[in-house]
């Protein structure tokens, strides 16, 4: 149990910053879509901005995880094809329903239960990818 | 006090979203939330029948914890960290909104329109939310990673894959506001 409470506080954390940022609104997904506020672009800017600095910083002193290994990002298949459709897939599907995987269960929290709903056929759609996986183009 | 009641700006969420993904890695795991998607999957038994759910997702737990905390945190954020919601969204948005039939707009996070159970029993409301989560669902995993694994990870450790995934993000997204909606609403 005590390993798992570092991820529990992580996860709260989280889940406060997305929900003060209003990263988690519909609202805010529709607004940068439409180019209409920087709002969007400078958290997700200043996230990787950040996190390019946090990971250079963290290669050249050599920082070890908590295991002792060494502290490494899992690398991404090479690729094109499964990007490109399955991020535009996404991309709909995040528009329509204002919300990806992290807002989806932190809208849980703040009493949005109809996104029960959205989490349900997120289920159905991982399930379906995982049927289809071999025939499609990757 | 007041300024955490407050909205918080991006300058303060993006390098807070940074600091989450490498505490994670630091942790020796990394900052995914759609893997849990596949691992609830697993834990329902689709492992039976589709091979692509048949790992060890018990390996996989920490990552569930990280959820429990985030619906906690939205917890906690909504009921004690805020004052009553009203968005400083852009004009131009309301705007936009408002000839789209939206009301309210920005009183509450997410829009009664398309959220508030009156519009969830009605076929469109429930059709909106089944079709767009099962696209979230099914393109994340195809993509291999959603917001947090390609558009934060994947971007902060320069790794092209993410970025075509990113790009991919935003055609869709486009599409969808730009040519879909009309349609919709």
């Amino acid at each position: 149990m005590g390993k798992y409470i570092k991820f529990f506080i992580v996860g709260i954390f989280f889940g406060i910053v997305l929900v003060k940022s209003e990263a988690v609104s519909w609202y805010r997904i529709f607004e940068m879509f439409k180019f209409q506020s920087f709002h969007m672009y400078g958290i997700i800017g200043t996230a990787v901005g950040t996190g390019i600095l946090l990971l250079l910083l963290s290669k050249k002193n050599n920082v070890k995880t908590i295991k002792g290994t060494t502290l490494n990002v899992p690398l991404k298949e090479r690729g094109f094809t499964r990007y490109i459709i399955g991020g535009t897939i996404f991309g709909l599907g995040w528009a329509l329903c204002g919300a990806c995987p992290g807002p989806m269960y932190i809208l849980l929290g703040t009493g949005a239960f109809s996104i029960i709903i959205v989490i349900i056929a997120a289920l159905l759609g991982t399930y379906t990818y995982g049927l289809l996986k071999n025939k499609l183009p990757h | 006090m007041e300024y955490i009641l407050q909205p918080w700006p991006w300058y303060v969420s993006g390098p807070c979203i940074a600091i989450v993904m490498f505490l994670l890695l630091y942790f020796g795991r990394t900052f995914g939330m759609s893997s849990n998607l596949r691992t609830l999957c697993a834990i329902g038994g689709a492992g039976k029948r589709v091979a692509f759910f048949k790992f060890d997702w018990k390996s996989q737990r920490w990552n569930l914890v990280v959820v429990l905390g985030a619906i906690f945190g939205g917890f906690i954020a909504h009921y004690f960290l805020s004052n009553p919601i009203h968005m400083d969204l852009s004009e131009a948005t309301v705007k936009d909104l408002t000839a789209l039939g939206f009301n309210d707009i920005g009183q509450s996070l997410l829009p009664p329109e398309l959220f508030s159970w009156n519009s969830v029993f009605s076929l469109k409301g429930i059709l909106i939310l089944i079709v767009g989560g099962f696209l979230v669902g099914f393109g994340t995993r195809y993509a291999g990673g959603c917001t947090s694994g390609h558009a934060i990870t994947g971007l902060s450790s320069l790794q092209l894959p993410s970025l075509i995934a990113v790009i991919g993000f935003f055609i869709g997204g486009l599409i969808m506001i730009h040519l879909i909606y009309p349609i919709l609403f």
